[in-house]
């Protein structure tokens, strides 16, 4: 039969990072409302950033994430060192397109194995399909602790990095630190294939849309620190046009900022959306990979980004191992940035999608401003539109089914919640209040 | 066999554990789950009974063990930890905010609605307290395990020490004692580098120093630090009030002996708002 009237509340989703809640409404078989709540507390970082030295977002701003501290770091350093007109090159370049990819690997290899694949498989955890399928579980967590490897190598350690800095590094690795990686890198390589395989052969729900797609695209390599900001549209700007055409709301049901086009239009970040703007510059044999798995240059249907999630994930390892071999240790570890006053900007792909950030300082290096517009803010209102298509074609599913179809739907995005958190606690009605009450502590 | 193998040896049925979330990053959680070589142990000496960032299998309490993440920010955050209290036998805080109020507290003793003002078109949808406070301030911890973010290492021994009945072996001496222990170089006193180590809690196998990099407090302070000593140290290399004070204002900066050390260098600077509409278009 077909559902008429639907009204259910999850109010504590599960396998996301961070703390939201769902809200689905149907009346008379129309969808009336649909609503990704999310009731992280407030942290309040723009504020507290004011007044600290411009040396410190890297380290700041880090702590908004525990899941892509990388991307932070990465956002924050390209947008003061641009505010202060220096380019970072050389090896030094190379060694943060290596820490990228090292996040990278841990936050997909996370996601597709402990919050996504559960879905697909009926369990409730990662760790309850090692029951299982123990050495599909241990293979998993070998190719997760690679990255956090290259992490630690790099940064120092795998959640919140002590050697990123403005410029650079406070010590380059040296290249026997950095080659004692690559069996690892060797072993995730294979690891992944299978992963890719794998994940490829689920039974995937049907939800495609004609996406706007934005993301970073660069000439010459698959992005994560530079590029433009584009999108499948002909979008096309410089990251310091970014707060000119995106604009950011605050909704009474979320503690995150939605952003959107002025014109209105939403539009989706993340792999997706790298994956369509920029398959042409995955190496050949990723690009093989993806066809023998049935995956065209775009994909559309955001159940399948578990697979897009393994590609990147296969490109990260291929893009370690060429910087690796490569490395020669830059002369000094970092480059000098002096302060002076003015603004910068810079967007970098955290693994969930495209991170803003924009400072201002004074020329004593004293942060006067800062603005940070998380992917997951930009994916909110895909996800509510994701939502709204899938009920309303799946109102003959069991309504146990449709709830989980709908949790799902929402983990497609690898949601971060504890960063789309912009850092308020919203009001929620009272009812709601109650439910959270109940489910959280019952 | 793993330390948590041979600490739970025999000793069925596993105890359950909860992990819940306050103002914070997860990333301390997440430490959990980068427990690669130990994950699959921990889950098979204890039933994970509530952890949603792992498991869409949230069963009731009462737990045994519960680890804790986060500041409490919220009125809402203030009564939800009375109840996880109350339902757990155990109750363990992992990482700077829970223990210490977190980066978040740097808005402790600034102007909150100037705060909510800066980041938020519409401040009176938001509700938040105007301090971030440690688990400790609210209810009784069992143990309070440091970091930003806490140490995997000390985690499995904190979990195995809970599971054998045990103390856990966390030392609480300062960062130097790792330092000399793996042979760093002192970095404050052969190069200058201004380092927090000699005040702060050891845990991290002193990595900044063996980054070139001075300590900046991220496991707070030690047992008994000294801070007016090191700062009169910080001065000499140069650094002037404001420096100081801000340098102890940070990831540990609301626990006490951080926050005296900082108001007497410069009781006047808090987190400096200079005064900007909300953020965000009226929806």
């Amino acid at each position: 039969m077909t559902h008429k009237n639907v009204d259910f509340h999850v109010p504590v989703l599960a396998r996301v990072e961070g703390e939201g809640a769902m809200h689905v409404t149907v009346a008379n078989g129309e969808v009336t409302d649909v609503r990704l709540e999310i009731y992280e507390p407030p942290r309040f970082f723009e504020a507290l950033l004011r007044g600290r030295d411009y040396t410190e977002p890297v380290d700041i701003t880090a702590r908004i994430c525990g899941i892509c501290p990388v991307a932070y770091q990465m956002s924050a350093a390209h947008s003061i060192e641009r505010a202060c007109g220096v380019t970072i090159g050389g090896s030094i370049r190379e060694l943060r397109r290596l820490l990228y990819c090292g996040e990278w690997i841990e936050s997909h290899v996370l996601h597709i194995g402990f919050l996504h694949a559960p879905d697909f498989l009926g369990y409730h955890s990662g760790i309850a399909i090692a029951a299982d399928h123990p050495e599909m579980v241990e293979r998993v967590l070998t190719l997760k602790k690679t990255g956090n490897a290259v992490v630690d190598v790099v940064g120092g350690r795998p959640i919140h990095p002590v050697n990123v800095r403005l410029g650079g590094f406070y010590r380059a690795p040296t290249r026997q630190e950095l080659t004692s990686l690559v069996p690892k890198l060797e072993e995730a390589r294979e690891i992944c294939i299978d992963l890719i395989r794998w994940t490829a052969g689920f039974d995937f729900p049907e939800l495609s849309h004609d996406y706007e797609f934005v993301s970073l695209r660069h000439p010459d390599e698959y992005p994560f620190n530079e590029g433009r900001i584009v999108s499948n549209r002909g979008l096309d700007i410089d990251a310091s046009e970014f707060e000119q055409v995106s604009v950011e709301e605050h909704v009474a049901h979320s503690t995150a900022l939605h952003s959107r086009f002025r014109d209105g239009h939403w539009y989706q970040v993340g792999p997706l959306a790298r994956y369509a703007n920029n398959f042409d510059l995955l190496p050949s044999d990723v690009q093989a990979l993806a066809v023998e798995v049935g995956m065209g240059p775009v994909e559309t249907n955001p159940f399948k980004s578990i697979v897009v999630r393994g590609l990147e994930t296969l490109f990260a390892i291929e893009e370690a191992l060429r910087v690796i071999n490569a490395y020669v240790p830059p002369e000094q570890p970092f480059v000098e940035v002096p302060a002076r006053a003015g603004e910068g900007w810079a967007a970098t792909e955290a693994p969930r999608g495209l991170l803003y950030h924009r400072y201002r300082i004074d020329d004593g290096g004293r942060i006067l401003e800062a603005q940070i517009i998380p992917p997951t803010a930009q994916n909110q209102p895909c996800i509510e539109s994701d939502l709204r298509r899938f009920v309303a074609a799946n109102l003959h599913l069991d309504l146990d089914e449709l709830q989980l179809r709908c949790e799902q739907t929402i983990r497609n995005y690898d949601p971060c919640i504890s960063c789309s958190t912009h850092f308020l606690k919203l009001t929620i009605d009272d009812a709601i209040h109650n439910a959270i009450d109940d489910a959280e502590i019952s | 066999m793993s330390r948590i193998e041979s600490a739970t040896k025999s000793r069925p049925p596993n105890p359950t554990l909860a992990v819940w979330k306050f103002a914070s990053c997860d990333g301390c959680q997440l430490s959990l789950l980068d427990c690669e070589d130990d994950l699959l142990a921990v889950a098979g000496r204890l039933d994970i009974a509530y952890f949603p960032e792992a498991s869409s299998r949230m069963a009731t309490g009462p737990y045994d063990v519960s680890l804790v993440e986060g500041s409490i920010t919220t009125q809402h955050d203030r009564e939800r930890i009375v109840e996880i209290r109350r339902q757990s036998r155990s109750l363990i805080t992992i990482g700077a905010c829970a223990t210490a109020g977190g980066i978040q507290a740097l808005r402790n003793g600034a102007n909150i609605e100037e705060f909510m003002g800066i980041v938020y078109a519409h401040p009176e949808f938001i509700s938040t307290l105007e301090t971030s406070t440690p688990i400790a301030d609210h209810v009784e911890v069992d143990f309070e395990l440091r970091g930003c973010p806490i140490d995997r290492g000390q985690l499995v021994e904190v979990i195995a020490a809970h599971l054998a009945g045990r103390p856990a072996r966390i030392p609480t001496t300062s960062v130097c004692v790792q330092c000399k222990s793996r042979g760093n170089p002192c970095i404050m006193v052969a190069h200058g580098t201004p380092c927090l180590g000699p005040v702060t809690q050891s845990g991290c196998n002193a990595l900044c120093p063996a980054y070139n990099r001075g300590c900046y407090g991220c496991f707070g302070p030690m047992e008994s630090p000294n801070t007016q000593s090191l700062a009169q140290q910080l001065t000499h290399l140069g650094m002037d009030d404001a420096e100081i004070a801000r340098t102890f204002r940070s990831y540990n900066g609301w626990a006490q002996p951080f926050r005296d050390e900082a108001n007497r260098r410069s009781p006047t600077e808090v987190a400096v708002a200079f005064g900007r509409t909300g953020r965000g278009e009226p929806s």
